[in-house]
């Protein structure tokens, strides 16, 4: 049955629902595959029961006639970071480490409605924080891709949906829940020739998702095409009361809204984006998406995005900031370790706690944030980057005057090895392609655009106007056709 | 929000010095400046960010929510109705209403803040700058009138509580009230005495009882003050203030002020410094104490929150505020003056609080009705009837207005009796008794206790000629000129009446009898 | 702006999170990199400019005020590390 974990969330469903194979057959072959692939450390929890109810369900529903849900019988994986009743949401992190929460996310209840199963929750940076898996408490992810002839190194997945895109990479699922906050969808999805999108800020509930940074987080789908991620992003999406931050608007049939072709479509080139020490190889594959899109039917133009540089730094004064106070609640109280040592008081065990529970790049984070925050430099810090944030999004609404989309690489390099990056910042400027778009809640994908030259996947990121996902889509399409992407990791784990 | 700004400026109203509180020092005489941050709970059913009940003593963590005890993922969502009673209060303070306001965070660890912030207003409140007229003594008339300055009112989330006292080495967490709706209400540095203070307290509970954004009950917490106190010379620069926190009475409001003020002079007149610093008001020993353990270096690192957007109040939410506001007791007092003739006092006693004043208007209502008379005709009485009577008899009882036995369609029956000379007012009081007691209708007691008053004047003359024969020389004394004599007369008819013959026609009988 | 080791004391402090002597001493250098990377912000002019309040154009959303949630205890409490007689449990609190 191994090839079932071969078909994408399109071809299971219609599968499914037509009754070529079962449900059942469906979640007990990718249960199969995720039991086997340990060695990757995608999983955190596996959720075989689960995946294996809304199976049956799926099944009992086809055997009574009954119309079927949307997903019905498609098995998902869940990022650590979605609540998820009864189950462990740790955020990959020691501090929540055995926290069952008695709910479920908005999303992730969207997308059991429809009729989705889970297979178990996905490995991530701790608590979302980090470009390459390694700040997860609990082992790096391990890409199932390896270099050409560059002999076993292990590969980073990227990050932080590390778990989501090796595990989708290496078919233990056929889709996953990630979030992107500076880059988490697009970046991994990039790294493991898998496509992901984020779609505009507010479209997926926040409700239940452990939050790192609240107005750059937002939910997003990874599969391995374009038409995978509109159907997944179509169950998650839409309006929730219970997140003030929710757009009120409805989901538009993105599936069913997709077409390849770019006629009277102009897709703007931003001159910031091509950096100085930009690698040959990323700006050949650039250059490749361009023609494609050209090819497609899209008109080409050059346009400016003048605040481009400043994104990170403003990102990283924003989001740290965010960060700083959103993890405050892991104080040991409520939930998650507590760590008390002999005679601590109140304040000693907060101290304790949050030292042993938090990982490094977390509590670097909350440093800075705490630090930019602090009396005096407020303003010089935080309002600046919020003022910044304003002259970015403005530039991006100064661009739509020219074009409809933008296209650019998703990342600077294709992925590096586990280890290789050390210094903090030069880890941040991975994010350097990503940030822009989430500073100003766009929506924006990646799709594998192909190899480099140690046969690792390279990804295009293409950004739309809010609320036009379907452009985003339907300009994905038309790269992915062009592209034939067909590589796979081959199986060694 | 905790931070006291309203110490840089002083009112714009420009007051002039009008209390004389003075406090005697070896080096002269010094002057008190006081400033006061209400917290008062906001009557909702639900919290400020939650669906989860607000109501006063339930069993602990009982009415808490997923997002009250910030669990991952939780967010905010801003009631309606907080919002709207917040602004009410604005209005009927005359403040400015910020139509774009924010929230933002405080962060500060404790164990009673489960998100590790408050969500509050620091930048962008909802209320800007009102004023409160405060008379220094309500019921006289003459007292000093003052305006007290507003700074601003801005909505926030209270915490939960902390019991020390369950468990030897120990704390509890109850997060019942965590997340319940707050105003905090920001006076200027306006107030010069306790009495200041005081009344300012007593007017702004009242302005909230009338617009019925807080039920005023000090006592379960729903209204608490944080006390900022400086001294200086007379007219001199301010002095370094201290904030005496929660302070939950009138009466614990001026002792504090009264003692704090009286501490920093004994520490600047001793060549001691005043710390800027948060006390403590112990009301068993009626003094002030330092909060050492609250002074570890305070950096609330405010931001707005992102779980938020913006908070925009459009024209007809703010008209919809606007037009259910109720008349309120500055104007209530005026008009019960103008239009009802009362006099200042009773206008007064009648709308310092709401439910005072709501009484007297369904029986004044009723009354008319009953009476068949216009309101002011009738009100004299029944203002009088209600101060002099109702109110002793619900003192003696140790009750309400609210829970008078009494209700206002009976107490406007008894009136009505009065007025068409059923009884009389001494008979009235015995009646009055009567219906606290059983509850009865007014007509019903005069019935059967056969309390009616009579006009027969056959028996009137029957009990006149009694009393003229025991009283010869009283008799011979008045017609020779005693004139005085007259009222023991009346009393001696009365009593043999029982107290129920008309007064009037006894007056009459009695002068054609002694002729 | 130069952070120096009282600094992250400091900080470390306000964000309670315990930090040794070489942790402290560790961090200097890493904060200085990155608080100097982020401070390129300054060259930018933000004059008339005002810092962003809602990612996409959205003012809130306000709920009605009825009870829809509470008397969910044991939930809440399901995952305290400490939880006796229906509080959460913690050290003993001074004041
Ligand atoms: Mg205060
Ligand atoms: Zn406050």
């Amino acid at each position: 049955m191994s090839e079932l974990t071969d078909l994408g969330v399109k071809a299971l469903r219609d599968g499914i629902r037509s009754g070529e194979f079962s449900a059942r057959e469906t979640a007990d072959a990718f249960i199969a595959q995720v039991a086997k692939a340990k060695s990757l450390n995608a999983f955190l929890v596996e959720t075989p029961d689960h995946a294996i109810a809304a199976a049956d369900a799926a099944d009992a529903a086809r055997a009574k006639g009954d119309t079927l849900a949307p997903l019905a019988g498609v098995p998902i994986g869940m990022k650590d970071l979605f609540c998820t009743k009864g189950v462990q949401a740790a955020a990959a992190s020691h501090i929540l480490e055995d926290f069952k929460p008695p709910y479920e996310s908005t999303v992730s209840q969207r997308l059991w409605d429809a009729g989705a199963g889970m297979l178990g929750k996905l490995n991530m940076d701790q608590f979302a924080m980090g470009s390459s898996n390694e700040t997860s408490a609990f082992g790096n992810v391990v890409s199932p891709w390896r270099r050409e002839g560059g002999g076993n190194a292990p590969l980073t997945p990227g990050g932080s949906s590390g778990g989501s895109s090796a595990a989708i990479a290496a078919r233990l699922c056929p889709a996953a829940t990630g979030t992107d906050t500076g880059g988490s969808i697009r970046q991994p999805a990039a790294f493991t020739g898998i496509t992901g999108i984020k779609p505009t800020y507010g479209r997926c509930s926040r409700w239940g998702v452990i939050a790192f940074a609240s107005s750059l987080d937002q939910a997003g789908a990874m599969a391995r095409d374009v038409t995978d991620c509109a159907i997944l992003l179509e169950a998650m999406a839409g309006f929730d009361p219970k997140d003030a931050t929710s757009l009120d608007a409805p989901v538009p049939k993105w599936e069913a809204g997709l077409n390849a072709d770019l006629s009277g479509k102009r897709v703007g080139i931003p001159k910031e984006y091509r950096s100085d020490g930009m690698s040959p190889e990323i700006e050949a594959l650039w250059q490749q998406g361009i023609d494609w899109a050209k090819d497609a039917g899209a008109e080409i133009v050059e346009v400016s995005l003048p605040h481009t540089k400043y994104a990170l730094p403003a990102y990283y004064i924003i989001a740290p900031a965010e960060a700083s106070s959103n993890l405050a609640r892991y104080d040991g109280v409520r939930y998650g370790q507590r760590e008390l040592p002999d005679g601590a008081g109140l304040q000693d065990m907060y101290a304790a706690t949050r030292a042993a529970g938090f990982g490094d790049e977390v509590k670097r984070r909350i440093m800075i944030g705490t630090y930019v925050l602090s009396a005096g430099f407020y303003d010089a810090y935080y309002t600046q980057a919020q003022k910044v944030r304003t002259l970015i999004a403005r530039d991006f609404e100064n661009a739509w005057i020219e074009c409809d989309l933008l296209l650019t690489p998703t990342a600077p390099s294709a992925a590096f090895g586990l280890g290789e990056t050390t210094d903090p910042l030069s880890m941040y400027l991975n994010d350097v392609f990503t940030v822009p778009s989430s500073l100003a809640g766009l929506p924006a994908m990646s799709v594998p655009g192909g190899l480099d030259k140690q046969g690792l996947p390279l990804g295009l990121q293409i950004i739309g106007k809010a609320m036009d996902e379907q452009s985003v889509l339907n300009a994905g399409l038309a790269l992915e056709q062009r592209a034939g992407f067909t590589a796979r990791p081959e199986a060694w784990w | 929000m905790e931070e006291g700004q309203g110490f840089d400026r002083l009112s714009p109203n420009g007051n002039k010095a009008m209390s004389n509180y003075r406090i005697q020092g070896a080096t002269g005489e010094w002057e008190v400046v006081i400033g006061l941050e209400v917290h008062a709970q906001v009557t909702s059913n639900a919290k400020l960010f939650s669906g989860a009940p607000t109501a006063f003593g339930a069993e602990p963590n009982t009415q808490v929510s997923l997002i009250d005890a910030a669990m991952p993922g939780m967010l905010p969502v801003p009631n309606r109705e907080c919002i709207r009673q917040a602004v009410r209060t604005g209005m009927a303070i005359n403040a400015v209403i910020n139509k774009w306001s924010r929230f933002d965070r405080k962060n500060y660890f404790y164990a009673d803040l489960p998100q590790g912030y408050q969500i509050s207003q620091l930048y962008h409140p909802l209320v800007g700058e009102g004023v409160i007229t405060v008379q220094l003594d309500e019921k006289d008339p003459d007292s000093e009138v003052k305006e007290i300055g507003v700074e601003r009112i801005h909505v926030e989330q209270d915490a939960g509580k902390l019991m020390h006292d369950q468990h030897p080495t120990r704390s509890y967490v109850d997060l019942n009230r965590s997340g319940v709706a707050l105003m905090e209400i920001v006076s200027r540095p306006d107030m010069r005495s306790p009495q200041e203070a005081g009344a300012y307290l007593t007017k702004l509970r009242s302005i909230l009882r009338y617009v019925g954004s807080c039920d005023g009950n000090m006592d379960q917490g729903s209204m608490r003050a944080d006390v900022n106190v400086s001294v200086r010379k007379p007219g001199g620069e301010l002095g370094t203030r201290t904030e005496t926190k929660n302070v939950n009475s009138v009466r614990f409001v001026m002792q504090a002020i009264e003692q704090e003020a009286q501490r920093q002079v004994d520490v600047l007149e001793s060549g001691g410094r005043i710390v800027q610093e948060t006390r403590l008001f112990d009301p068993d020993k009626g003094e002030t104490r330092s909060m050492r353990s609250k002074e570890d270096a305070h950096d609330y690192r405010y931001f707005p929150d992102p779980d938020l957007l913006p908070l925009v109040l459009d024209d007809a939410f703010l008209d919809e505020c606007r037009a259910t506001l109720p008349e309120l007791p500055d104007a209530k007092r005026g008009r019960y003056e103008s239009e009802l003739g009362l006099s200042a006092y009773n206008a007064a006693v009648l709308t310092a609080d709401a439910d005072t004043a709501r009484w007297f208007e369904a029986l004044l209502a009723e009354s008319a009705r009953v009476q068949k008379k216009g309101e002011a005709e009738v009100a004299k009485a029944a203002s009088n009837w209600l101060i002099s009577e109702l109110f002793g008899a619900l003192n003696r009882l140790g009750k309400d207005i609210e829970d008078s036995p009494v209700s206002p369609e009976r107490g406007a029956e008894l009136l009505g009796l009065i007025g068409d000379g059923t009884i009389s007012g001494s008979i009235a009081k015995q009646v009055l008794e009567i219906m606290l007691e059983t509850g009865d209708a007014p007509a019903k007691i005069v019935e059967e206790k056969g309390l009616k008053q009579t006009s027969d004047t056959g028996a009137i003359e029957a009990e006149i000629a009694k009393v003229l024969e025991a009283n010869p020389d009283k008799v011979a004394d008045y017609r020779g000129g005693k004139d005085k004599l007259f009222g023991f007369f009346v009393g001696q008819t009365m009593k043999a009446m029982q107290g129920k013959a008309n007064p009037q026609v006894v007056n009459e009988l009695l002068k054609k009898a002694l002729g | 702006m130069s952070v120096d080791k009282a600094t992250v004391e400091k900080i470390a402090a306000l964000a309670r999170i315990a930090i040794s002597e070489d942790e402290a001493q560790r961090l200097v250098p890493e904060l200085n990199n990155i608080i100097g990377w982020v401070e390129q912000l300054g060259e930018v002019d933000t004059s008339n400019v005002e810092p962003m309040t809602a990612v996409i154009p959205n003012t809130l959303r306000l709920r009605e005020d009825v009870v829809t949630d509470g008397n969910v205890r044991d939930d809440v409490l399901a995952n305290a590390p400490q939880a006796e007689h229906g509080f959460f449990a913690v050290p003993k609190v001074i004041e």
